[in-house]
């Protein structure tokens, strides 16, 4: 029997609980028999050793915005008895708290990690993955990076005995969005931005995404966890998207290219940087939408090239169930 | 353009000065000499080679005023930027002045601004342009592109690279 904590009940949490509740019997194929022994959020939580009641759970936290107070995150890793925790509280990438003392907290135990918050990672990736080999607990983040969009696992297990030369990516689906609308509209950044945030694509403020600082994020979690580097957030070279104008897109247009905000690690010219580049209107990363792509230079596969979408609380939650099956797969 | 000439020189001093001084008489910039020691002819005269920048126009009337000066030119070739590759510009580019910016490349003696497209959408706005730089060599043009970038980050004007140097 896995028992399972799911820490963090937003978008995503509630995303998980879905899964874990619709696909029920598939995942008992899976891994064996499982259940969720508690769920916390930032105000309160429900906890219950022979299982909690997950359609009541997502029910009250639909209804009351929050779950019932009395019982902390805290309090159920000191008292609780479970295999695995689902880290998915808020992404603070300067301290990475509350979740970094979560995970801290539940690999000090032995206890499995899954999470999709990148702060942790970001201020503390060599850290914790000591703690976790110290321990022989397994630290899973698939969902920190890329949304659905396999990358993580990708390169550690199907590439693996790869060399990683590079990785340049679109880490960004916000960003990406507001260059392919303006390259295909021929409006101002402005006017797309407004657009965005209307249909909940970008935040009521969007510094996070178009200054790159989410990009820069998940390029410290590849560099560190996939390439072998020991980088900070700091090291990052970073340039948003807010100076690109309209007129850019036409001018590139002319000479067969477009723009995107790219992410590049490459362990040969020791580069660490997230800036708006030229792509041939061709190539594979001159993508569209709220997608994200990955382009994996490697020295035996050569390249390779992944898309997928980015966010979204389905998609965080297929890579959170793909890291649980890997972790207890019968 | 960049040219290369390879001259024949006496073993004896004063005799660099008259191959070079027609160079910068006809407005050259000279790049770099090397002596070809090692490549010493028969009767003793050592070879060197000297890349310049100079007006293509000039180049026949250089080699002209060399040769009237007394010394063997024993070649001359133009220096084949083999690398190239774009860059787009976003800022107050023309106001910042250009042609600034454009001799920071041209300077080097390894790389030039072959082309430039510029788009002025209003005046007062951030005008934006496309620039193609080639090079001798790729290396070459990385110092280049750092250069334009270090030369923008001083004139505020956002510089947006390939993804990869072509």
């Amino acid at each position: 029997m896995i028992k399972i904590a799911i820490f963090g009940f937003g978008a995503v949490g509630q995303g998980v609980a879905e899964v874990l509740l619709n696909k029920r019997d598939a995942l008992r194929r899976l891994i064996g028999d499982f259940r969720v022994v508690a769920i916390t959020d930032s105000k309160g939580g429900i906890a219950d050793e022979n299982g909690v009641d997950l359609l009541k759970a997502l029910e009250i936290k639909r209804k009351r915005k929050r779950l019932p107070e009395g019982i902390t995150t805290l309090d159920v890793i000191n008292s609780l008895d479970f295999d695995v925790c689902i880290e998915a509280t808020v992404t603070n990438i300067e301290h990475g708290e509350p979740g970094l003392t979560h995970i801290k907290e539940c690999l000090k135990r032995g206890v499995d990690v899954i999470t999709s918050n990148k702060g942790p990672l970001v201020v503390a990736y060599r850290e914790l993955a000591d703690l976790a080999d110290r321990k022989d607990a397994k630290l899973m983040f698939e969902a920190t990076v890329g949304g659905a969009m396999p990358i993580i696992k990708l390169v550690k297990n199907d590439l693996a005995g790869n060399e990683i030369y590079a990785i340049k990516g679109i880490l960004n689906g916000t960003c990406n969005y507001i260059l392919s609308r303006m390259e295909k509209e021929k409006l101002s950044y402005d006017q797309i931005l407004a657009e965005a945030k209307e249909l909940g694509i970008a935040e009521a403020d969007p510094t996070y995404d178009v200054e790159g600082i989410d990009a820069a994020a998940k390029l410290v979690i590849i560099a560190n966890s996939l390439m072998d580097m020991d980088v900070k957030f700091e090291d990052v070279e970073r340039i948003g998207i807010t100076n690109i104008t309209p007129e850019a897109f036409e001018v590139a247009m002319d000479k067969g290219y477009t723009i995107r905000l790219i992410a590049e690690v490459d362990k040969v010219e020791r580069i660490l940087r997230v800036s708006p580049r030229l792509i041939p209107i061709q190539h594979p990363l001159a993508i569209s939408g709220t997608l994200n792509a990955a382009l994996i230079k490697t020295d035996l596969a050569g390249d390779i090239v992944v898309v997928g979408k980015g966010a979204g609380s389905k998609e965080t939650a297929s890579a959170i169930i793909s890291d649980l099956i890997e972790l207890y797969r019968c | 353009m960049l040219i290369t000439i390879v001259v024949e020189l006496k073993d004896q001093p004063g005799q660099l000065l008259k191959a070079l001084e027609p160079i910068s008489k006809l407005g050259g910039n000279i790049v770099s000499v090397y002596h070809q020691r090692d490549k010493i002819t028969p009767l003793k005269r050592i070879p060197v080679e000297i890349t310049i920048q100079i007006d293509e126009r000039k180049v026949e009337d250089l080699i002209e005023a060399i040769r009237k000066n007394g010394v063997i030119v024993r070649s001359y070739n133009e220096v084949r930027l083999t690398a190239t590759t774009s860059l787009l510009l976003i800022g107050h580019i023309i106001h910042t002045d250009l042609g600034d910016t454009i001799n920071r490349i041209d300077s080097t003696g390894f790389a030039e601004v072959v082309d430039m497209h510029i788009s002025m959408p209003q005046l007062n706005h951030p005008s934006t342009a496309m620039i193609t730089i080639s090079a001798t060599s790729e290396e070459k043009l990385k110092k280049a592109i750092e250069i334009l970038k270090n030369t923008c980050r001083e004139k505020d004007i956002t510089v947006i690279e390939p993804l990869e140097l072509q």
